[in-house]
């Protein structure tokens, strides 16, 4: 891979702090564990919370923003199928602002999603797009500096936010 | 021995009058009229979620008590959810399980191990420092201080029959209006946050 198309986990992890998100929501995804969630988990500014099953993460964001707290779930893209009925419930039904970084793993390399030979990859935008459920996709570092702003929006308008990570981040 | 569930809620309601609720199903609909309050937190949207989206309230307001009605047949839906509470350990969550060992709103047909399954052990075994099991109102008004008093998270499992039915008004629970006035009591009771 050449390093250029690669992105930096902790400007990730700075972006979410921009955003004011203090807790995160985990179940481990192999694309972003070594290079966001270990460092998340030795960060004393983001609270990591470690769950059975994503779609109690989905509830766990959900509980917190009734509070005055940020959360984002992060979770590998089967985790995201798993739980639609729950990201159906809280995201389309009731608009609260579920913010989910989701690892694509078994992306083929130089592959978009939707052209990937992985029925669970390949699937993962249109489903969005089906649900009407804004995302992003994390191809390269310019796409890691709109995180904060895109979570801020999210909040603001009270909607769920999908960042795709095709790639693991260095 | 089992208990009436609306004495069960209304002894429950005469300790707990003012604290963040999240109860499901009949619970729910049977809470909404024994105790009318703006911190009913009736939005959990999924079946089985109750104890996560309280898990969320709890974090995120740690001053206040958080208390779940759960259903059986909906904890049995995310069991793990206990495990995860029991590692987080909150101190202000309160899970208490109505066990009638069936689906009450979809048909009255039994759970998966009906009323044998030992929900306090699961409990204790996930963790949670203490753990309870009733299943006799007297028993129960008797010891219902104790078991509120102290810190979280607690389980409590009680054994209960239906009570009177109170009706079942769906469309309050996913009321947009509800979640409005929800969020904007719990910020009301939110102290202010540091900046």
């Amino acid at each position: 891979m050449n390093p250029a198309d690669s992105i930096n986990g902790p400007s990730i992890v700075n972006e979410l702090k921009k955003a004011r998100v203090n807790f995160v929501i985990a179940l481990p995804d192999i694309v972003t564990c070594d290079g966001l969630l270990w460092p998340i988990s030795r960060d004393p500014d983001l609270q990591l919370i470690t769950i059975c099953k994503e779609d109690e993460g989905v509830s766990i964001c959900s509980g917190l923003s009734y509070s005055k707290n940020r959360a984002v779930l992060m979770m590998q893209h089967t985790g995201f199928l798993d739980s639609i009925n729950s990201i159906r419930a809280m995201g389309m039904d009731y608009q609260l602002p579920i913010i989910m970084l989701v690892g694509l793993q078994g992306l083929e390399p130089e592959t978009s999603p939707n052209e990937s030979n992985h029925n669970g990859v390949r699937i993962i935008i249109p489903m969005l797009e089906l649900m009407q459920i804004d995302f992003h996709i994390l191809n390269n570092q310019s796409d890691v500096s709109s995180i904060s702003n895109l979570i801020d929006s999210a909040y603001m308008k009270s909607s769920p936010y999908v960042f795709l990570v095709p790639r693991a981040p260095l | 021995m089992t208990m009436r569930r609306d004495e069960v809620l209304k002894l429950l309601a005469a300790h707990c009058p003012d604290e963040i609720v999240v109860p499901v199903y009949q619970s729910a609909f049977d809470w909404m009229k024994i105790r009318p309050h703006e911190l009913n937190y009736l939005c959990t949207g999924a079946m089985g979620q109750a104890s996560s989206h309280a898990l969320g309230l709890a974090l995120g307001c740690t001053d206040q008590k958080v208390l779940i009605l759960d259903g059986d047949g909906s904890l049995l839906m995310n069991l793990g959810s206990l495990i995860t509470i029991g590692s987080c350990a909150p101190q202000n969550l309160w899970h208490f399980v109505l066990h009638n060992g069936i689906y009450e709103v979809n048909g009255e047909f039994p759970i998966p191990g009906g009323l044998e399954t030992d929900f306090s052990s699961i409990a204790t075994a996930a963790g949670f420092p203490r753990s309870y099991d009733f299943d006799n109102i007297g028993v129960l008004r008797k010891a219902l201080p104790e078991v509120l008093a102290g810190s979280g998270p607690v389980f409590v499992c009680l054994k209960v029959t239906c009570g009177e039915h109170y009706p079942r008004h769906y469309e309050t629970i996913h009321d947009a209006a509800q979640r409005a006035q929800f969020k904007s009591a719990l910020m009301a009771r939110l102290s202010p946050s540091p900046s």
